[in-house]
């Protein structure tokens, strides 16, 4: 069985009248990492809070459909339950901050102290991450006195630190530096090559290319897509959708440099250069 | 307002570690994209500008004039800031009456503020959703009427705190829009980024600050070729950049058009 199932998934606010997700069906597995992709407002966050059970447990509204997540029917369990198997970066760090906790450090175990981890693995956990993701030296600072940047890192290691088996990332590089943001692709890396599932939404779509096995393009709540990044990225009606492929694939196109076998473009630099060096 | 001048600033959150000590910049005309690590200190820089924050040494002038002799509102009506956590700016629960508080604030009537709002909020495309709560709005549309708040107060200089964050391409092509026509205005603009394409692509100056220091400033197109100094401001250069230099061409590439163009010229 997949490790995330979404079969007809339809949702809507409370008090509105248009679906934010409409109709979504796909599943995930074991390992793998979907990006997700489309414009302001296409719903990406609202199925990222389906995914994690926010939506239909917190945000109510009218749900229809079924996401099962690792097992789990999402309707059907309280998210006291589903938070051990899922983890969710938000994408604003500033709501992923308990407020319950005086020290990034401690922000950092809140999460791990209701999963019931012993203290001694506690810990070792902790710095782990927090020197994974480069704020040990604010460890002791209050996390609302951090710079936006290092907000987010703190959110993305106190999820981490829970090492689960889903992950779920809401734009989790938004507002790290360039150099802070490969670092955090490269973990995600990793972790997919342990067998962490990942579900990515991002807007630089160079990080897409380079870490999505497969892509779903979403638009007005629909899924218009999900393919792999260089048929998605391909697709020439890709800007009705308000999403540009990555800079190097649009510069493929308008020197029309691609795959002579399926005629698909190149989505990274180093294939760009491939092909290029070939013609 | 022609200049706004920092003179040896500095400034610590806590007496052990300080963030600036001694910085010098200037900003005029041009527009000015600030790019540097996280927490290098950009954020508490503009909160300075704005006088949110107080430095202990060191001076700050508009046009020649110390800024100390103004009071917080007069500063108000002079320097817009918009915020980098929309959150921390938004507390209205209806989005008109959100845009309308900083024009009013400053001393606008109602009927220019409703006015001013309004013309804002339609510049961010937004102007639909006048009767929404912003907290029911998706964080992309929070950070669009955060910025609308700020341009419906119609100041002289706007500081933007990472602007782009979480915007698609759409959004961004109306921010650099907004951008150029302020410029057009004869405003002054300073603008933070983690975007280095963005920054490439719409700054006519660009300033690199690490740990409290500026290491680089000068022309957008003089500073990406910079490999070197950006990486150690655990920065690095835009995506055109990089690709031209893939290719082993030059680094002097910061448009897409510019690339195309070349490469089509090659073959
Ligand atoms: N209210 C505060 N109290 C104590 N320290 C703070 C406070 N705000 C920021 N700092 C610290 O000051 C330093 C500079 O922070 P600042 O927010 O200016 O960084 P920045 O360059 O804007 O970073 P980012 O790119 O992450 O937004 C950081 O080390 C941060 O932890
Ligand atoms: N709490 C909420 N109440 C009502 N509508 C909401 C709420 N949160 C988001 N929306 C709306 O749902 C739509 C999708 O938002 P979102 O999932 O945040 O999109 P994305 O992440 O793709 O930008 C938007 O039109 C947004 O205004
Ligand atoms: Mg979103
Ligand atoms: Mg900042």
């Amino acid at each position: 069985m997949s490790v995330i199932e979404v079969e007809n998934l339809k949702y809507r606010y409370p008090d509105t009248t248009t679906l934010v997700l409409d109709d979504l069906s796909f599943s995930v597995e074991k390992g793998e990492c979907l990006g997700i992709v489309g414009e302001n407002t296409a719903g990406k966050s609202t199925l990222c809070y389906a995914l994690a059970g926010l939506v239909p447990h917190f945000y109510k509204g009218a749900y229809g459909g079924k996401v099962t997540v690792n097992g789990l029917v999402v309707r059907e369990h309280e998210i006291a339950t589903i938070v051990e198997n899922i983890g969710l970066v938000f994408e604003n760090p500033f709501s992923q901050m308990t407020g319950a906790k005086q020290t990034v450090y401690g922000e950092v175990a809140f999460g791990l102290e209701n999963m019931g981890l012993p203290r001694k693995n506690m810990h070792t956990r902790i710095e782990k991450y927090l020197k994974l993701l480069d704020v040990y030296s604010v460890k002791d600072k209050n996390p609302f006195d951090l710079s936006g940047g290092q907000m987010q890192r703190v959110a993305i290691a106190s999820v981490l630190a829970m090492e689960p088996e889903v992950l779920i990332l809401d734009e989790p590089t938004s507002q790290l530096d360039p150099q802070g943001s490969k670092d955090v692709f490269k973990v995600i890396e990793q972790l997919t090559g342990k067998g962490m599932t990942i579900i990515l939404v991002e807007h630089k779509m160079e990080q897409i290319a380079q870490y999505a096995d497969r892509v779903l393009l979403l638009h007005e709540g629909k899924q218009i897509d999900l393919d792999t990044p260089e048929k998605i990225f391909s697709r020439l009606d890709l800007k009705e959708f308000g999403v540009r492929p990555p800079v190097v694939t649009s510069i493929a196109q308008a020197l029309t440099i691609r795959y002579p076998d399926t005629q698909l473009y190149p989505v990274t630099i180093q294939e760009f250069k491939r092909l290029e060096e070939m013609k | 307002m022609n200049r706004f001048k920092l003179k040896d600033i500095a400034f610590s959150y806590s007496p052990d570690v300080s963030i600036f000590e001694g910085l010098d910049l200037t900003f005029d005309s041009q527009t000015t994209a600030i790019v540097g690590q996280n927490g290098a200190g950009k954020t508490t820089l503009v909160k300075i500008m704005k006088g949110l924050l107080k430095p202990s040494k060191g001076t700050l002038s508009i046009d020649g004039e110390s800024i100390a002799d103004q009071t917080a509102a007069q500063l108000a009506k002079r320097v817009g800031l918009v915020f980098q956590n929309p959150n921390d700016q938004i507390f209205k629960t209806n989005v008109l009456e959100e845009v309308m508080f900083g024009p009013l604030n400053i001393g606008f009537s109602r009927f220019e503020a409703e006015k001013g709002a309004r013309e804002a909020l339609k510049k961010v495309g937004l102007e639909s959703k006048v009767s929404d709560n912003p907290y029911d709005l998706s964080l992309s549309e929070r950070k669009l009427i955060a910025l609308a708040s700020i341009l419906a107060m119609d100041t002289e200089m706007v500081i933007f705190d990472e602007p782009t964050t979480g915007q698609d391409f759409a959004g961004k092509e109306k921010i650099k829009a907004i951008i150029n026509e302020l410029k057009a205005e004869g405003k002054l603009i300073l603008c933070i980024l983690h975007d280095m394409d963005f920054a490439a692509d719409v700054f006519e100056r660009t300033v690199v600050l690490n740990q409290g220091e500026v290491i680089l400033d000068g022309q957008t197109r003089d500073v990406f070729p910079e490999k070197n100094v950006l990486e150690k401001a655990y920065l690095e250069q835009p995506y055109v950049t990089q690709i031209a230099q893939a290719l082993g061409y030059n680094d002097s590439f910061i448009h897409e058009s510019e690339l195309v163009a070349f490469l089509n010229n090659k073959k």
